[in-house]
C-alpha cells in the first residue's frame, strides 16, 4: 500500500516536471529560420490554398492543383527544395486559413486573400507581396434588366461568402447608397453559387476575378453578367506567419522573381540560355551573378529553378487565368511597363 | 518517516490522497496547455482579450430578433446569432415533439398501412446523415419554390416563394394587457387543474378539464378584445418589382428558406429517435396495467391518458432529453446553408473578421455547454415531477 502512494506522489512530480520543461518549447527562433529548417526537413512545402477556385488555385479530378496561387507555392518548392511539385496543398475555407497558418499547419497561405490592415497587423499574419489585384464586383441575371449597381434597389437580396472582406465591402457599398438589402452568407463558394443558381438571391457578390471563375460553374453561364462596376480594392497576396523574417523574404522574392523575370523577358524556355546575357540584371536573376541567394541560406540557382519550373509572372497568368477564359484581359494585373501596376522592387 | 502519517490504518488519507494527485495532475495539464498556448500566441504577436466584443461589427445579418446593423457590436452579433440558435432549435424541438410522438404512436398501430407508413419513416430519416438532409430540404426544396412573382398564395395574404415565406405582421395596440390576460388565463387554469385532481381523488368525479382550460384560454384574452382596447391589426405582404424581372415582397414579415429548412430537418430526422423512444415507452408498460385499468370500467382514452401515459413517461423522457441535446447541438450545421445562427454568425465572421480563434470558439463552446445545461436542468425536474412519488 506504501508502494502505491508512493506511485502517486511521483506521478504528481513527474507531471509537474513536465510542466515545468514544456514551457521552453514553442519559440520562433529570430535569426535562424525555423520554417525552412522544418521545410527542408519534411521535403515538402505546407501550402493552403481555396477549396477550389478556378484560375487560382483548383483541383483537377486526379488531384493535382493548379492556378496563380498554386504557383506561388510551386516557386517557393523550386526555391527551396528545387523541386516545384515538392507542395502538400492543404484546402482551407475563407474561415480556417489564418487559423492554419498561425498555427503552423501551413507555412504560406496562397489563397486569393485580400490585404488588409487589420488582418496584416493584428491577428500575427504578415503578407508578402500582391499577386492578383482584384476589386469586388456584382453578378446578376442577363434578363433582370439591370445594368448598373444604380438599378439596385431595396429589397434586393444578395448572396456572398462568410468570413471575407466582400461581406464587409458589401455593407459599405449598400449603406452609401442608402439602400436596404438582405444579406445570405454561406460559408463555401460552391454553395453560394447554387443558392444564387436557384434565384434563392437576386445579385452574387464578390472579386470580379472569382464571380467570372465561378460564372462557369453555373447551369447556364450565359444567362448572367457582371456589372461594371468595381466596389473596392482587393488586392490578393501570399501571407505568411508573423515572426520568421528569413521565411517571409523567401516567399516574398519568390513572387517577386515571377513578376521581375516577366519584367526582362526571362521565361521558363529561354532562363538558362541567358545566364551569359549582357543584361546584369538578368544575370543576377538567373543565378550567374551575384550572391543573392546567400540572403536567405539558399543556393545561387534559386530563382534559375523558380523561372525554369514554374515560369514568369506573365506565363502563368496566361496559363490559368487568360487560356481558361476567366479573365483574359490582364487590367491592372500587368506589368507597369506595359500599363498596368505590376511593380516589383529590383532583386539584387 | 514522513509516510508513517499515511499508514495502512489511515483510511481517510488514503482515500483521499490519490484523489488530490489525480486533480493535481490534471490541473497540471491544463495550466500546460494554457501557459504553452499563451506563449505561442506572444511568439507570433498575437494578443489575447475579450475588448474586441465591443468593437463594431460592420458586418450585416439576414435575419434577427433583435434590432440588429452593422454598426453594433460583436456581442451583439453574438446574441443574434445565439438567439436565432435558440429559435432554430426551440421549433425543432417543438415539432419533433410532435412529430415524434404521433410516428411513435402509429407504430403501434393496429391498422397495417399508418403502422408501415410510421416504420418506414423511421427507418429512412434516421439513417440518413442530417447534414445531407438539410441540404435536401434547401436546395432540392428550395429549386422547387417558385419565384416571389409567381410565389404560392394562401389567400393573398400570404405567400411562400423561393426568397422565403412572407406571413402578415401582427400590429398590436396595448399589447401588456393582451399578455397579462394570457397570464391570467393560463394561472385560471392551473387552479381548475388542481381542483379537478382534487375532485378525481376525493370523490372519484370527472371533470371536463380540457374544455374548460380550452376555453378559459380563448375566452379571457377575448374579453380584453372587447372591453380593454386590445386590438390586433395585420400588416400584408405587397410584391414589389424591383427591376423588369426581379422582384420581392414589401411589408409582413419574411420567414427565410434557411430557417424553413433547418427546422423541417432538424425534426424531421430528430422526430424519428423520439418515435423510437415514445414506442418503447408505451410498450414498456405492462399489459397487466392496461388490463387492470379496463377491468374497472375505464374507456380506451382514459387508459392512455391516466394509466398508460403517466407510467410511458417516465421512460420517454430520459432519453428524449438527449434527442433535445442532440437537436440543439445539430442546430450548428445551420451554417452550411447560411442560416445565421451563433456558428455561422459569431465562431464563423466575427471569428474571421477578428482573428481572435480561442477566444470566440471558447465563447461558443461555453454557450453551447449553457444551452445543454439549461435543458438537461429542466428535463430533470420534468422527469422528476413525471416519476414514481413514493408515499
Amino acid at each position: 500500500m506504501m508502494k502505491s502512494i508512493k506511485t502517486w506522489i511521483l506521478i504528481g512530480f513527474a507531471s509537474l516536471l513536465l510542466v515545468a520543461c514544456g514551457q521552453g518549447g514553442g519559440g520562433a527562433g529570430s535569426k535562424k529560420s525555423k520554417t525552412l529548417d522544418n521545410t527542408k526537413k519534411a521535403g515538402f512545402v505546407k501550402c493552403g490554398v481555396s477549396q477550389g477556385l478556378p484560375g487560382f488555385s483548383n483541383a483537377d479530378a486526379s488531384g493535382n492543383w493548379s492556378g496563380i496561387d498554386v504557383d506561388v507555392c510551386r516557386a517557393v518548392a523550386a526555391a527551396v527544395l528545387g523541386d516545384a511539385d515538392k507542395v502538400k496543398y492543404t484546402p482551407l475555407s475563407a474561415k480556417e486559413r489564418f487559423t492554419a497558418l498561425t498555427s503552423g499547419e501551413i507555412d504560406v497561405l496562397a489563397r486569393n486573400t485580400t490585404w488588409t490592415l487589420s488582418r496584416d497587423a493584428d491577428i500575427g499574419l504578415t503578407f508578402v507581396g500582391v499577386n492578383f489585384y482584384d476589386g469586388q464586383g456584382f453578378m446578376v441575371r442577363k434578363n433582370s434588366g439591370i445594368n448598373s449597381v444604380n438599378d439596385f434597389k431595396d429589397g434586393i437580396s444578395a448572396c456572398t461568402n462568410t468570413g471575407t472582406t466582400t461581406e464587409l465591402n458589401m455593407r459599405d457599398f449598400f449603406n452609401s447608397k442608402n439602400i436596404k438589402y438582405e444579406p445570405i452568407a454561406f460559408e463555401k463558394a460552391d454553395e453560394v453559387v447554387q443558392a444564387y443558381d436557384a434565384g434563392r438571391c437576386d445579385t452574387y457578390t464578390t472579386d470580379k476575378s472569382g464571380l467570372a471563375a465561378q460564372r462557369t460553374k453555373m447551369s447556364n453561364p450565359d444567362d448572367h453578367k457582371v456589372l461594371p462596376e468595381t466596389i473596392s480594392k482587393e488586392p490578393l497576396g501570399p501571407v505568411v506567419r508573423q515572426g520568421d523574417a528569413v521565411w517571409e523574404d523567401i516567399v516574398r522574392w519568390s513572387l517577386n522573381t515571377m513578376i521581375e523575370a516577366e519584367e526582362y523577358g526571362v521565361n521558363s524556355s529561354n532562363a538558362s540560355s541567358l545566364k551569359d546575357s549582357d543584361n546584369p540584371a538578368i544575370k543576377r536573376l538567373v543565378g550567374s551573378e551575384g550572391e543573392l541567394g546567400a540572403a536567405f541560406g539558399l543556393d545561387n540557382d534559386w530563382s534559375l529553378r523558380i523561372i525554369e519550373q514554374v515560369g514568369n509572372y506573365g506565363e502563368s497568368y496566361k496559363k490559368h487565368i487568360a487560356d481558361t477564359g476567366i479573365l483574359p484581359n490582364r487590367g491592372p494585373n500587368q506589368l507597369w511597363t506595359k500599363g498596368g501596376i505590376l511593380y516589383v522592387p529590383p532583386a539584387r | 518517516m514522513i509516510f508513517k502519517k499515511f499508514n495502512i490504518e489511515n483510511k481517510k488519507a488514503r482515500d483521499l490522497i490519490p484523489q488530490v494527485i489525480t486533480v493535481l495532475a490534471l490541473l497540471s495539464v491544463i495550466i500546460y496547455f494554457a501557459t504553452n498556448a499563451q506563449i505561442n500566441m506572444g511568439n507570433r504577436g498575437i494578443s489575447f482579450g475579450f475588448g474586441f466584443l465591443n468593437q463594431e461589427a460592420s458586418f450585416d445579418i439576414t435575419f434577427s430578433m433583435i434590432e440588429y446593423d452593422g454598426s453594433r457590436s460583436y456581442g451583439r452579433a453574438f446574441l443574434v446569432g445565439l438567439l436565432n440558435t435558440i429559435l432554430v432549435s426551440a421549433i425543432g424541438i417543438f415539432f419533433a415533439t410532435i412529430a415524434g410522438v404521433i410516428v411513435g404512436v402509429s407504430r403501434l398501430s393496429d391498422n397495417y398501412l399508418i403502422a408501415k407508413v410510421a416504420e418506414w419513416y423511421v427507418e429512412i430519416f434516421r439513417n440518413i446523415p442530417l447534414i445531407l438532409q438539410i441540404f435536401f430540404w434547401y436546395f432540392a426544396a428550395l429549386r422547387a419554390l417558385p419565384l416571389p412573382e409567381n410565389g404560392i398564395s394562401f389567400n393573398d395574404i400570404s405567400f411562400l416563394t423561393i426568397k422565403g415565406w412572407y406571413v402578415p405582421k401582427f400590429i398590436w395596440t396595448n399589447f401588456n394587457i393582451f399578455i397579462l390576460s394570457v397570464i391570467a388565463a393560463f394561472i385560471a387554469i392551473y387552479f381548475v387543474n388542481s381542483y379537478a385532481t382534487k375532485q378525481r381523488e376525493q370523490f372519484g368525479k370527472q371533470l371536463p378539464t380540457t374544455t374548460i382550460s380550452l376555453s378559459t384560454l380563448i375566452l379571457i384574452p377575448l374579453i380584453t378584445f372587447l372591453f380593454f382596447g386590445v386590438s390586433l391589426n395585420f400588416e400584408y405582404p405587397v410584391l414589389k418589382q424591383l427591376s423588369p424581372t426581379v422582384y420581392t415582397y414589401e411589408g409582413g414579415v419574411s420567414i427565410i428558406p434557411e430557417l424553413i429548412a433547418l427546422a423541417l430537418a432538424l425534426s424531421m430526422y430528430t422526430a424519428t429517435f423520439i418515435a423510437e423512444n415514445v414506442r418503447a415507452g408505451i410498450l414498456g408498460v405492462s399489459k397487466g396495467q392496461k388490463e387492470a385499468a379496463a377491468s374497472i370500467g375505464l374507456n380506451k382514452n382514459q387508459i392512455l391518458k391516466l394509466v398508460v401515459m403517466p407510467q410511458a413517461l417516465r421512460i420517454i423522457i430520459p432519453p428524449t432529453t438527449n434527442q433535445y441535446l442532440n437537436l440543439t447541438k445539430n442546430s450548428s450545421l445551420a451554417a452550411a446553408i447560411a442560416y445565421p445562427d451563433i456558428v455561422l454568425v459569431f465562431a464563423g465572421t466575427a471569428l474571421m473578421q477578428t482573428g481572435r480563434a480561442i477566444e470566440i470558439i471558447s465563447i461558443t463552446m461555453l454557450t453551447y455547454l449553457t444551452l445543454s445545461i439549461l435543458i438537461s436542468i429542466f428535463m430533470n425536474w420534468y422527469n422528476k415531477k413525471m416519476a414514481i412519488k413514493e408515499k
